[in-house]
């Protein structure tokens, strides 16, 4: 499908807050909101924006491992939870690892372009501070391939992505590959500080850069990553509507305040294989390229990214892999500002998945927020202004290493 | 240095107790690294004996618990060490065969036959000589090549060692609390102690990444040497306030200066109070003898004890009442000694205040000064001021720092310590204070 059959827009989103280390109400030992609070939360906030239950045809949710974090499957059936007019409703969950947001997105999409529904509730959730870190590791390498558990490092997706900042380093030389790094996790607290659902909204370090730069640690962390290389362990959940032209008037939504879908990417690639490219993110490209062609634009027209960070190097390849830079030059667009809040293209405004927080599940869909947020001027402090000649915003999710990827490109209703 | 061939039958004595327990942890840290970490074939036991059965249950918990933590923090190392056990496949499969391995290494007892088999016996029952000198002896009959270290904190070893007639088979090896945590290890060896055994104590020691301080074989050594000095000290400085200002204000005015004047982790009555009043008083009565010239005890410290205001801990860790009452590690109450009775601390706090009279305008606190770079800056600054002021509680602070200092002088001048660096040391990691007593400030 080159193009879109008709409109969809996004409206009406909604993210709790990231929880887990870094906020002040978090403490590891003591009880915390389970995951039926968090669904709740972001559900119901954003059936309050569209005027109820009665204006959703469908709901979505979005879930990486609940499984395993809480122990709790047949996720659809949380839906009517949220409200009792979801009661009867048709339901169903996803998942696609860490893009299982995005996938929850693209099901949403898929659903109005499909005529069954005008309003679709997408939501995504995740509630994984249940374990310690080395436990967590275990259930979030499920995102990898199983059969390379064994082999693979304690803390295995650290060590996957380690290893490709390892061939990045000697590719493209470690010095200025590290400065580019410590500059996006400066980035991404700076703009976490912005945003006061962010998991990093308290930092209130004064040496950013010094923390970015500590000596690795190899002995008890990966070879070629600090902690502040990797995005957080957190509880959270988003939500957003999808809805057509009739469902946007039904929910009674200015188009300017919604979003309009207007290119997709969704591309996988063999989980059992090892990269063919250790410093590209190949499945990405191909999601972002066809989501910029559906669209009809070049990357010279997005004026903001929602990049999926899970650590900084898939940060910087990922501003490669979307076009910004090529092979090897992302460390250079990284590091003359060009994500920073006042460059070219602002990547991921409210921290990303480093700074805001990485609910695996919800981060798909946190991120479709986050760009309804800034595309709309409802993005509070975090709001960054959009130019006119890059009036599009887009989001890249990403489950495993580099395996299932769902990009989408935005621009403001009119 | 290959430990294995006296680490493969190790006994604890006292395993159940607050030292031995944590010994216990350790000892079996380090069998998992020669077993599991190395691959050795040989079989390794470490015994734990006490004399308690139920409290030797609850000490297989507390292990369990403590090899739990362990393998969590090193998890990294541990799944290198089980690469070839191709059915540990997740962190937790490891983390939990490496706990029922190490388990399965460490067999209980009652009984003090079972170290007949072994090759290292440490000991960590209470501080007292005969029943140390009368167990040692009885094993050395039955077990003449056993090694023994001993983890008091006062006794002289070349007493032990030669009441017992250990021929020089033992060594001062003394942990500090809790021995899992406490990076200080202090060694002493006595006039006889073996080279073989010595160096064996100290390749151990730099396994369990200990920092290592030698002590002469002094009774009470460095730590417990400055320690009950210390205590003694702030025992008459109390009594003698005590005076016009009665017991309760006392005890509390002495406390605080000695916590927040002197930026210490604790007041030293609390201190006495987390030790117990009781080992207090058992660690001064060991020291006594080697020091006909001085009085280690105190006659208030003595009351108190009859008295049953005795501190400690319960099995918890939370702390029993002593010559202050606690609620959730902070001080509530005060013991009135003249009256018998506890007071409120909020009924004597503004008048202590009052008493102690003008302090330093600039605030600091050991928590945050500790740890930070610019720690000798803010202690100078500190304490030049409190210096300036003329105030009961800046004078009895000065005093107080004067005194702490010479006792850490007298433990260099008498070779107690090799020098002023090894007190401070002991001060700084076995008692968490924030500069050791050997300075400029005072």
């Amino acid at each position: 499908m080159k193009a879109l059959r008709k409109k969809v827009y996004m409206v009406a989103g909604y993210n709790t807050v990231s929880m887990g280390t870094g906020r002040k109400e978090f403490h590891p030992k003591k009880p915390r909101p389970d995951l039926e609070h968090y669904i709740k939360e972001a559900g119901q906030a954003t059936l309050k924006m569209i005027g109820g239950a009665e204006n959703v045809d469908e709901g979505v949710i979005g879930n990486f491992m609940a499984s395993r974090f809480n122990k709790q499957a047949n996720l659809p059936a949380f839906l009517p939870m949220i409200d009792e007019g979801l009661k009867h409703k048709p339901a169903i969950s996803v998942e696609g690892a860490c893009a299982s947001g995005g996938l929850a997105l693209a099901s949403g999409i898929k659903s109005i372009l499909a005529e069954t529904a005008d309003v679709v509730l997408a939501l995504g959730f995740e509630v994984q501070n249940t374990m310690k870190a080395m436990y967590g590791a275990d259930v979030l390498a499920g995102a990898g391939w199983m059969k390379t558990r064994k082999d693979g490092h304690a803390y295995f997706f650290p060590g996957v992505f380690s290893n490709r900042a390892g061939a990045y380093y000697e590719k493209f030389g470690k010095e200025k590959t590290r400065e580019a790094m410590a500059k996006w996790y400066c980035n991404a607290i700076e703009n976490a500080r912005l945003c006061e659902t962010a998991q990093e909204f308290h930092n209130k370090s004064k040496d950013l850069e010094g923390t970015a730069k500590m000596p690795l640690n190899p002995k008890k962390f990966v070879d070629h990553l600090n902690y502040s290389d990797c995005s957080k362990v957190s509880d959270g959940a988003s939500a957003i509507a999808i809805v057509s032209e009739e469902g946007l008037k039904n929910v009674g939504i200015d188009p300017k305040d919604a979003v309009e879908v207007v290119g997709i990417g969704q591309a996988a690639s063999d989980i059992t294989k090892e990269p063919e490219n250790m410093t590209c993110l190949t499945t990405m490209k191909a999601a972002a390229a066809k989501a910029m062609e559906m669209a009809g634009i070049t990357v010279d027209q997005i004026g903001t990214v929602e990049v999926h960070d899970c650590f900084s190097i898939a940060g910087i390849m990922g501003a490669e892999a979307i076009g910004f830079a090529e092979e090897g030059k992302g460390v250079d667009f990284v590091l003359e500002g060009h994500t920073s809040r006042c460059g070219k293209v602002p990547f991921n405004t409210t921290g990303g998945l480093i700074g805001w927080g990485h609910p695996t599940g919800a981060t798909g869909v946190h991120q479709a927020v986050t760009i309804w947020e800034q595309l709309t001027g409802k993005a509070g402090d975090a709001q960054i202004e959009m130019k006119e000649d890059r009036p599009y915003g887009m989001t890249v999710n990403m489950g495993g290493d580099d395996k299932s990827l769902v990009a989408i490109v935005y621009k403001r209703g009119e | 240095m290959d430990l294995v061939p006296k680490m493969k039958n190790v006994s604890v004595l006292g395993a159940a107790g607050k030292m031995g327990s944590g010994i216990l942890v350790l000892l079996s840290f380090e069998m998992a690294k020669l077993k599991i970490g190395k691959k050795s074939n040989e079989q390794f036991v470490l015994n734990a004996i006490d004399v308690s059965q139920p409290a030797l249950v609850n000490l297989l918990g507390y292990v369990r618990s403590q090899l739990l933590k362990h393998a969590e923090k090193n998890i990294v190392e541990l799944r290198d060490w089980y690469a070839d056990k191709e059915n540990l496949v997740d962190n937790e499969d490891v983390i939990n065969q490496f706990v029922e391995d190490v388990m399965a290494m460490i067999q209980t007892s009652t009984r003090i036959e079972t170290t007949y088999e072994s090759e290292l016996i440490f000991e960590a029952i209470k501080e007292d000589k005969d029943l140390k000198v009368k167990l040692f002896s009885q094993i050395k009959q039955n077990n003449p090549n056993a090694w023994f270290l001993t983890n008091t904190s006062s006794i002289p070893i070349g007493e032990i060692e030669k009441e017992a007639g250990l021929n020089g088979n033992i060594v001062g090896y003394h942990f500090y609390n809790p021995p899992v945590i406490q990076k200080l290890l202090e060694i002493i060896k006595c006039d006889n102690t073996g080279d073989e055994l010595n160096e064996f104590s100290i390749a151990l020691a730099k396994s369990m990444r200990k920092i290592i301080v030698p002590s002469k074989d002094v009774a009470g050594f460095i730590g417990n040497g400055h320690f009950m000095r210390d205590a003694l000290y702030a025992l008459n400085q109390a009594q003698k306030l005590a005076e016009t200002e009665g017991w309760a204000k006392a005890f509390f005015m002495i406390d605080t200066i000695s916590r927040d004047l002197l930026v210490r982790p604790m007041g030293i009555f609390q201190l006495i109070d987390y030790v117990g009043v009781d080992v207090t008083k058992f660690i001064l009565a060991s020291m006594q003898p080697s020091f006909p010239n001085e009085t280690l005890s105190h006659d208030v410290l003595n009351e108190l004890f009859d008295r049953e205001v005795k501190g400690g801990q319960y099995a918890d860790g939370s702390q029993k009442d002593g010559v202050f009452k606690y609620q959730k590690g902070r001080i509530t109450h005060v013991y009135d000694f003249g009256a018998g009775k506890y007071v409120s601390k909020e009924d004597i706090e503004m008048d202590c205040a009052a008493k102690m009279g003008e302090l330093p305008t600039l605030k600091i606190y050991w928590k945050t000064v500790v740890r930070d770079k610019n720690k000798f800056e803010y202690l100078e600054k500190f304490f030049k001021e409190l210096h300036q002021i003329d105030s009961v509680g800046a004078n009895l602070a000065v005093a107080y720092g004067q005194n702490s200092k010479a006792i850490g002088q007298m433990l260099v001048d008498t070779e107690v310590a090799a020098s002023a660096d090894d007190v401070n040391t002991v001060l700084e990691t076995g008692f968490f204070h924030a500069y050791g007593p050997i300075n400029d400030y005072f």
